[in-house]
C-alpha cells in the first residue's frame, strides 16, 4: 500500500490479510491462492504488509476492551491516511470487526468477504470455471463459519463459489443458521477448552464426515485449523482435505 | 336471586386486581435495575419484528411440531380470553350468557371456535407433559431446570388443563339443562366439542348439573384469575413478555459487539487524538462490563423475565453440546434469580444489591463464561430473541477490565498483541513474508 501510495495510486481495494493469512503456516496458503486469483483477474489491489495489525477481535471478545480500541483506531488512522474505500478479508472476523465495529470508533468502509467477492468475480464472467480436474464430481461439504453466517447472514455467496464448480455440494445435518462452530470462536482459538465430554471441533468434524464428502470447504482461517486438526484426529487426513473457498478456485483454475 | 355471588365476584376481582398491580410494580423495579438500553431507534422495524416474531411465531416454526401444538396453547389463549368479557358481564351482573340472545348463530360459531381452541389446548397440554415427563427431551432435564423450574412447567400445564376442561364441563351441564327445558339456560345447537362430553351429564339430575356447571364457571374464572398472578411468579411470564422483548431487539449484525465510549474517549486521550464533541468526563466511575444485574442494561434483564426456559439455545449451544458447563438458558434464569432477589431485598427495605453477592461469581462462575464461542447460536435459536451473549461477553469485560482474571492463555494473547499486533508471537516486520514465495515463482 505504502508503495502505490508513494506512486499516486489508489488501488480499487484493499486486501486485508489478517494475522492467520500472514503468519499461519496453512493459511498463509490461502493468502497466497486468493492473491493469485486477484492478480489473475487483474483486480488493482493492495496489502498494507508490516502496516497492518490485528483487528482487536480475539482480544474484544475476550473482554479487553482497551486493547481491541488499542488496535483498531491505530488500524483506522493507518487506513484513513490511504483513504481506503473498500476492504476484502478471507478471516469472517477480520471482516464482521471491520465492517460491524470499526465505523463506531471512525472507520467506515465498504468491507466484504472474500466469498462474496468470489461469487461476483464468477457472477460477472471474470473467472470463469473450467471444472474437471481434482474435484469432477466430488462431494464437497461447506462449514458455515459463525462470523459468515448468523453474525452477518452471509450463507450462500460460499455456496454458490462451491456450486459453480463440478463437484456436488453437501450439506451437513447442522447448516445455515443452524451451523455448529468448530469451536474456535470468541478467542477460544488462544486457549484450551474448558472442561468437557468432547472437544466442539471432533463434534463437528465428525457430523462433517458423516456426508462422505471427500473435501471439507471454509472460509475463515480458525475453522480451518480446527477442521483440519479435527479430521487429523479421526485419521482420515488422507482421504478428507479442508480448503479454503478461494484454494478451490485457484486450483480449479490452475494457479 | 342472591345478590351474593355478584359481590364475592367483584370482591375476588378487586382482590386480584391489586396482587396483579403489586406484582407487575415489583417485576417492573426488577428489570428497572439495568442501565439504559439505547433501543428508541428505528420504530417501524421494531413494530415489525414484534409483529413477525412475537405474533407471528416466526422463529417457533423452525420446529414444526412444538411450534403447532405451541400454537393451540396460544391462539387459545388469545382467543378464549374474549369469552372472560361475558364472563365478566354474567358475574357482575347476574347474568347467564348474556351476549346469547342478541348474538344468534355468531354466538354459536365463537362458542364452537372457544370449544375447538380448548380442545386443542388440552390434547397440545398432554402432549407436553409427555415430552418432558415421560419421553424426557435433552432440553427439558438439564441440570439448571432440577427442581422450581421443573415444577413450574407441569404446574402450568395442569392450570391449562384444568381451565380447558372447566370449559367443556361448563357447556355440557349447561346445555344438559337447557335440554331439560329451564329457562335460564339457553339452548344452543351445535356445539361439536361439549355435547360429545354432554351424555356423562344428560341422567344427573338437576341440581347436581346446576352445581356442577355453577363449580366449572367460577372454576374457569377465578383460575384464570389466579392463573394470571400465578404467572408473574413463574417462566410463564413470556405470554406478555415477549413482545416488549422482541420489540427491544437487537436489529444490528449479531456479530457485532458494543462500542464501550468510556473506553474510546480514554484511548482518545492516550492516542492524542482530538475528537470533534470531546465529551464531558463521566461524574462517576462506572464499572467496566457486568458483575451484578445493574451493570446490564434493562433490556438484558427484561430478556431474563421473558425466558420460558424452553432450553433451544442450550441445545444449540456448541460448548454445552460437548459437555462444559455453560448453558445459555441457565444464563438467563440466573439473571432473573438475582434480579428478583435484589427486587425483592429493596422491597422489604434490605441491602439490595450491597448485600455481597453478585450475578458473576455467585450464580455465574468463569468457567461457564469462559466455555462461550460467541458462535450466536443461542441468540439465532430463541424464539423471542433473548441474547445470552451479551451478558456473557459483559462479564467477560468486568473479568478482564476489573478482575485481570482472564485466563493465563489469554493474557499471553493481550501480550502478543500489544507488542506485536498480532495473538501470535510474531515480528511485525514479517508479516508480508507470505509474499516471497509468490515473488520466487514470478521470478522463476
Amino acid at each position: 500500500m505504502a508503495e502505490m501510495a508513494a506512486s499516486g495510486e489508489s488501488p480499487e481495494i484493499l486486501f486485508w490479510v489478517g494475522c492467520a493469512g500472514s503468519f499461519d503456516d496453512r493459511y498463509k496458503a490461502v493468502t497466497q491462492a486468493f492473491v493469485k486469483i486477484l492478480n489473475k483477474v487483474g483486480v488493482s489491489f493492495a496489502v498494507l504488509g508490516p502496516e497492518e495489525a490485528c483487528t482487536g477481535d480475539p482480544a474484544r471478545r475476550a473482554g479487553n476492551e482497551f486493547l481491541f480500541q488499542m488496535q483498531a483506531v491505530g488500524n483506522i488512522q493507518v487506513m484513513n491516511g490511504y483513504n481506503v474505500k473498500k476492504v476484502v478479508t478471507a478471516c469472517p472476523h477480520c471482516f464482521n470487526t471491520i465492517k460491524n465495529e470499526y465505523p463506531a470508533l471512525g472507520g467506515n468502509y465498504e468491507v466484504i468477504h472474500h466469498s462474496t467477492f468470489l461469487q461476483q468475480l464468477i457472477n460477472d464472467g471474470k473467472v470463469v470455471i473450467k471444472g474437471g480436474g481434482d474435484f469432477k464430481g466430488k462431494k464437497i461439504t461447506f462449514h458455515d463459519s459463525c462470523y459468515l453466517g448468523r453474525a452477518n447472514n452471509v450463507y450462500e455467496a460460499p455456496r454458490d463459489v462451491i456450486k459453480a464448480l463440478d463437484v456436488e455440494l453437501v450439506e451437513m445435518k447442522r447448516c445455515r443458521t443452524k451451523g455448529l462452530c468448530c469451536g474456535a470462536g470468541g478467542a477460544q482459538m488462544f486457549k484450551e477448552p474448558e472442561e468437557g465430554k468432547k472437544d466442539i471441533n471432533i463434534e463437528r468434524t465428525e457430523e462433517a464426515l458423516e456426508t462422505g464428502a471427500s473435501a471439507i470447504a471454509v472460509g475463515c482461517p480458525f475453522c480451518l485449523t480446527m477442521m483440519a486438526d479435527g479430521v487429523k484426529n479421526k485419521n482420515r487426513e488422507n482421504d478428507v482435505q479442508v480448503y479454503d473457498l478461494a484454494e478451490l478456485i485457484a486450483k480449479d483454475q490452475g494457479l | 336471586m342472591s345478590i351474593l355471588p355478584q359481590i364475592i365476584f367483584l370482591l375476588i376481582f378487586i382482590v386480584a386486581g391489586y396482587f396483579l398491580y403489586k406484582r407487575i410494580s415489583f417485576l417492573r423495579r426488577a428489570i428497572m435495575l439495568g442501565k439504559k438500553s439505547g433501543r428508541t431507534d428505528n420504530p417501524g422495524e421494531r413494530w415489525k419484528t414484534m409483529g413477525l416474531v412475537a405474533f407471528g411465531q416466526k422463529k417457533m416454526f423452525k420446529r414444526i411440531v412444538p411450534a403447532i401444538f405451541h400454537l393451540f396453547l396460544y391462539v387459545g389463549f388469545i382467543i378464549i380470553n374474549i369469552e372472560i368479557l361475558e364472563f365478566v358481564i354474567d358475574g357482575l351482573f347476574g347474568q347467564h350468557r348474556y351476549f346469547a340472545p342478541f348474538t344468534g348463530t355468531w354466538y354459536v360459531v365463537a362458542l364452537n371456535i372457544f370449544e375447538f381452541l380448548a380442545f386443542g389446548s388440552l390434547v397440545a397440554s398432554v402432549i407436553f407433559l409427555i415430552r418432558r415427563n415421560i419421553i424426557k427431551l435433552r432440553r427439558f432435564t438439564a441440570r439448571e431446570l432440577i427442581g422450581w423450574p421443573k415444577l413450574d412447567a407441569n404446574l402450568i400445564l395442569f392450570a391449562e388443563i384444568t381451565l380447558m376442561t372447566a370449559i367443556l364441563v361448563m357447556n355440557a351441564t349447561d346445555q344438559a339443562l337447557a335440554d331439560k327445558g329451564y329457562s335460564h339456560y339457553v339452548q344452543i345447537d351445535g356445539l361439536f366439542f361439549s355435547s360429545m362430553i354432554k351424555p356423562l351429564f344428560i341422567d344427573m339430575g338437576a341440581t347436581t348439573l346446576f352445581y356442577i356447571e355453577r363449580v366449572a364457571w367460577w372454576l374457569h374464572i377465578i383460575g384464570i384469575l389466579g392463573f394470571a398472578i400465578y404467572i408473574t411468579y413463574s417462566k410463564h411470564l413470556h405470554i406478555f413478555l415477549a413482545f416488549p422483548n422482541t420489540y427491544y431487539s437487537n436489529l444490528k449484525p449479531k456479530g457485532e459487539m458494543r462500542n464501550m465510549e468510556e473506553v474510546t474517549n480514554e484511548v482518545n486521550m492516550m492516542l492524542g487524538i482530538q475528537t470533534e464533541n470531546a465529551p464531558e468526563p463521566p461524574a462517576e466511575i462506572a464499572r467496566f462490563g457486568a458483575k451484578d444485574v445493574n451493570d446490564l442494561s434493562w433490556v438484558n434483564v427484561m430478556n431474563a423475565f421473558a425466558c420460558t426456559e424452553c432450553g433451544r439455545c442450550t441445545d444449540q449451544c456448541p460448548a454445552n453440546i460437548t459437555g462444559k458447563k455453560l448453558s445459555p438458558r441457565k444464563i438467563m434464569m440466573d439473571t432473573r434469580d438475582r434480579a428478583e432477589e435484589v427486587a425483592m431485598s429493596l422491597e422489604k427495605g434490605g441491602k439490595g444489591l450491597e448485600d455481597g453477592k453478585s450475578l458473576y461469581g455467585d450464580y455465574i462462575t468463569k468457567e461457564e463464561i469462559n466455555a462461550c464461542t460467541s458462535c450466536n447460536a443461542c441468540v439465532e435459536a430463541c424464539p423471542v430473541n433473548i441474547d445470552p451473549l451479551a451478558i456473557i461477553l459483559e462479564m467477560r469485560r468486568y473479568v478482564a477490565m476489573e478482575e485481570s482474571g482472564t485466563p493465563p492463555q489469554w493474557n499471553a494473547m493481550f501480550q502478543n498483541m500489544e507488542t506485536s499486533f498480532s495473538p501470535w508471537k510474531f515480528a511485525p516486520s514479517d508479516r508480508f513474508n507470505w509474499a516471497d514465495k509468490l515473488k520466487e515463482d514470478n521470478q522463476s
